[in-house]
């Protein structure tokens, strides 16, 4: 098992943001975590990563338990993670921001050997053009491929995706989803928050759906597009549409 | 009865403490801007309210201080901190300190270091053994008349609203039809009266130089800090304590040691609960 | 990322090894004289740089450890007779020590609440130096005129100072430039960035910030007692002047922060600028209140400072420019 969370649960003052969350990530697969606004999807990302520090439960990854361990442990054990909102480091070049990925991941490289890798990545997402240039000049596109590109310098094993597609138009989406791919395709496993449907059904082995913290769903994408309590989390009691189309109220 | 004394001058002196730093406290809480000019308009409210007492009434004279602080604090705004407003916090320092050099710089220049006095009496209030000097007694009455206007002001009126709205979310209060820029210009300058204010009523009973401000702005900082930064009933609070330290500390101390522990107190609130002993607002 | 032979890893400190040397070659004290002071500053700046410009965590105060640093080193001398480079050396490793022990209460700190911080550990430190027998209270200690024969003779004393100051500057110099193009120097202009997606990156944010902080503070110690031992005596207020510290602040903004030769170019510039306020009739009162308005100049509109604008008007020179 590659990720292993065990009833994970995170409060804040008034909020009950995460109850009793579990489930397993097996090596290699790609694994879609979605649900409402609110649900608490970044906030599990946030545990797992060691952001935050969970009430209750256990983050096993790999075999090591990683609860409450701060944000570092995780990365050089092989754990890399992108933001909902880019994070570049704006007065640094894209170079240096891939670079410092790739000398604080999962091995503790020389700035020689970390720029190696840095080039190479940054082939493989097109951004090599772009090098010299500060990370703060970058368009929303090339920050968020500098965002994975980051991540996949540190070698992971894991690569937490929190909504990479947000703000893509819909060349740009299939492209990233190529990217994905063949990111997969060399061996790492992906976690990925997604609110981009059609994008996150195609791409993931199994999905896995958050609602008010709790998870209520787990399984094939094509036998959550039916789970009837996955799209009242979504859309509310479909009696409800039936009643309002009828002339009553709701 | 000595310490009861003690206390009690450190309590009322205290309350112009806390008038001082409610301009600071404001300034921060509103824009995230530490203004580090402080001190310097406190000096130059200090000078200002010399020459007017001199010539005018007090009850003519202190207001007049306030608006010339308030008006100083317009300009300073529109110079030096408008730009750097949204940058990150090392301009505003560095912007508000360079402006406070440029203060004592040319106020050095113009009034030289030699200390003023404002030949001032109110008479005292005697109370058995206890001697409360009226200069002192009216410097706290106003410090508390003040504050309470300022908080009818950002309570109960629409531009003390307004203020309040762009403090918490500048970008939405600004989509609702508020302007940003007008509220931020007018807080920067009520936190600017403020001191300037404050600057007056110290002189009405200490003498001063325009390097006076420094003490001040210092003392400002770490009752801020104790009272929760943007809070200023907890400056108010803040002033009280750090001048009841001052009261009570040298009846059984040398007073030298005094300042160590108002910074020994400051580093411990900062490390402990930088939110202040009363949280920020 | 720049190699050690590559000019704009070695410029800096050639220019100081190669300013020293002239200064020592030509043997005049007056030359000597000025060029200790804007060495001393060059070192204070660059020290500085590790901390503000690196880290990015602004201390007003950093001329605490010039202080504290000074203090101790001068006791050594003073009362242990420990001769100057011993002293010296003790007086940047007890900076160092102490940052250490500060680091781990403020740094967890941000942004303004740690420039608040640095300026209560120095008030701190000033008001406790004042009251502290051992060191002489509030009037200090002084050396006996008497240790400068060790050294052949006052003459030879200052001469030998001057030498030290050069090789701690130069040394300053040299471990700034080694950070900046080091994995560790990266970790830190991460956490200047961004220090949360640096620590997710997977830079130990706590260790990067104490090791900076420590290696800011070590050659003020060194510095500050050499500088003492040349004034024969040392006292709170000498030693803890809020006033100095804001202008090394001054210095590394304006030479431009982050940048090896920045605060070389801010402390010269500046001290240059200052030199010339004090004996111009026009400016001399003024001066402060000048330096005042260039630095809101310099915040308004060009933030990236001297080395900023030069490498803006001049792209071929970059590569020279670090």
């Amino acid at each position: 098992m590659m990720l292993e969370v065990q009833a994970v649960g995170k409060r804040f003052v008034g909020l009950q943001a995460l109850k009793g969350v579990t489930f397993a990530l097996a090596e290699g697969e790609i694994l879609g975590l979605i649900g409402p606004n609110g649900a608490g999807k970044t906030t599990l990302f946030n545990t797992i990563n060691g952001v935050f520090r969970p009430d209750t439960g256990r983050i096993i990854f790999r075999g090591e338990d990683l609860t409450g361990q701060p944000p570092w442990e995780a990365a050089r054990r092989g754990m890399a993670r992108t933001y909902q909102v880019v994070r570049p480091l704006n007065e640094l070049s894209v170079l240096e921001n891939v670079i410092a990925g790739a000398c604080f991941g999962r091995h503790a490289l020389s700035v020689r050997k970390a720029a190696v890798v840095a080039a190479g990545v940054l082939e493989m997402l097109g951004l090599s053009k772009q090098t010299c240039q500060p990370a703060g000049s970058l368009n929303v596109a090339e920050k968020k491929r500098l965002e994975l590109a980051r991540g996949l310098a540190a070698r992971p094993y894991l690569l937490l995706l929190d909504e990479v597609l947000a703000g893509l138009n819909p060349s740009e989406i299939s492209g990233m989803v190529n990217i994905i791919l063949k990111i997969r395709d060399s061996g790492i496993t992906i976690l990925m928050i997604e609110h981009v449907m059609q994008a996150v059904m195609k791409v993931s082995d199994r999905l896995i759906v958050l609602d008010d913290g709790e998870l209520i769903a787990e399984g094939r994408p094509s036998e959550i597009t039916n789970n009837p309590v996955v799209v009242h989390a979504y859309l509310g009691d479909p009696r409800d549409a039936e009643r309002l189309m009828a002339g009553g109220r709701a | 009865m000595r310490i009861l004394i003690s206390l009690l001058d450190g309590l009322l002196i205290g309350f112009v403490y806390g008038l001082s730093s409610m301009g600071l406290s404001l300034i921060w809480g509103v824009m995230k801007v530490i203004n580090l000019s402080h001190g310097a308009i406190m000096a130059l409210g200090m000078f200002f309210s010399y020459a007017a007492i001199s010539r005018f009434h007090p009850g003519l004279a202190l207001p007049a201080v306030a608006v010339f602080g308030m008006l100083l604090g317009l300009l300073i705004y529109g110079v030096a901190v408008h730009r750097v407003i949204s940058a990150p916090h090392l301009s505003s320092l560095l912007a508000t300190f360079a402006v406070n050099m440029i203060i004592i710089g040319v106020g050095t220049a113009v009034f030289s270091t030699s200390p003023r006095n404002i030949d001032y009496s109110a008479g005292a209030l005697v109370l058995g053994d206890i001697r409360l000097p009226g200069s002192r007694l009216l410097a706290a009455g106003a410090s508390i008349l003040v504050t309470a206007l300022l908080y009818y002001f950002l309570y109960r009126t629409r531009s003390g609203k307004a203020i309040r709205a762009v403090a918490n979310n500048r970008l939405a209060a600004g989509l609702m039809g508020i302007s940003p820029t007008r509220s931020l210009a007018l807080s920067f300058s009520i936190g600017t009266g403020l001191a300037a204010l404050a600057g007056g009523l110290v002189a009405t009973i200490f003498p001063f130089t325009i390097l006076s401000g420094s003490t001040y702005e210092v003392k400002s900082f770490v009752i801020c800090v104790l009272g929760g930064l943007g809070n200023p009933l907890g400056a108010l609070l803040g002033g009280l304590v750090l001048g009841g330290i001052e009261g009570i500390v040298p009846t059984f101390m040398p007073v030298s040691w005094v300042p160590v522990l108002e910074f020994g107190l400051f580093i411990l609130v900062l490390v402990l609960r930088p939110g202040g002993l009363l949280g920020e607002k | 990322m720049k190699r050690w032979y590559q000019v704009g890893f070695w410029l800096p400190v050639a220019i100081m090894l190669a300013w020293g040397a002239a200064v020592w070659a030509g043997g005049e004290d007056a030359a000597r004289e000025k060029a200790f002071t804007l060495i001393m500053f060059v070192g204070l700046a660059s020290s500085l740089n590790i901390l503000l410009g690196y880290t990015g965590y602004v201390s007003f105060g950093h001329i605490v450890f010039f202080g504290l640093g000074g203090y101790m080193g001068f006791y050594l001398m003073a009362v242990c007779a420990w001769s100057l480079p011993l002293a010296a050396l003790a007086g940047g490793v007890v900076s160092a020590l102490i940052a250490g022990l500060l680091g781990l209460a403020v740094l967890r700190l941000r942004g303004a609440y740690f420039a608040l911080a640095t300026i209560g550990i120095n008030e701190a430190a000033r008001s406790f130096v004042s009251n502290f027998e051992p060191f002489g209270g509030s009037t200090g200690l002084s050396l006996n005129f008497s240790v400068y024969q060790q050294y052949g003779g006052a003459g030879k004393a200052l001469w030998l100072t001057f030498a030290l100051m050069v090789a701690v500057t130069a040394s300053a110099i040299l471990v700034s430039a080694m950070i900046k193009n080091s994995r560790f120097g990266l970790g830190l202009l991460a956490i200047r960035e961004d220090e949360d997606a640096a620590m997710v990156m997977g830079v130990r944010t706590p260790r990067a910030k104490t090791i900076a902080y420590m290696a800011s503070a070590f050659f003020p110690g060194v510095i500050g007692t050499l500088y003492f031992f040349k004034n024969g005596n040392v006292e709170p207020g000498d030693a803890f002047q809020l006033h100095m510290s804001i202008e090394l602040l001054v210095m590394v903004m304006l030479g431009g922060q982050g940048t090896v030769l920045g605060p070389l170019l801010g402390a010269v510039t500046y001290q240059g600028m200052r030199g010339y306020m004090l004996t111009s009739p026009l400016f001399k009162d003024l001066h402060l209140a000048v330096a005042g308005a260039v630095l809101l100049l310099i915040v308004l509109f060009v933030p990236a400072g001297l080395v900023g604008w030069l490498r803006g008007y001049f792209p071929k020179l970059r590569r020279a420019l670090e």
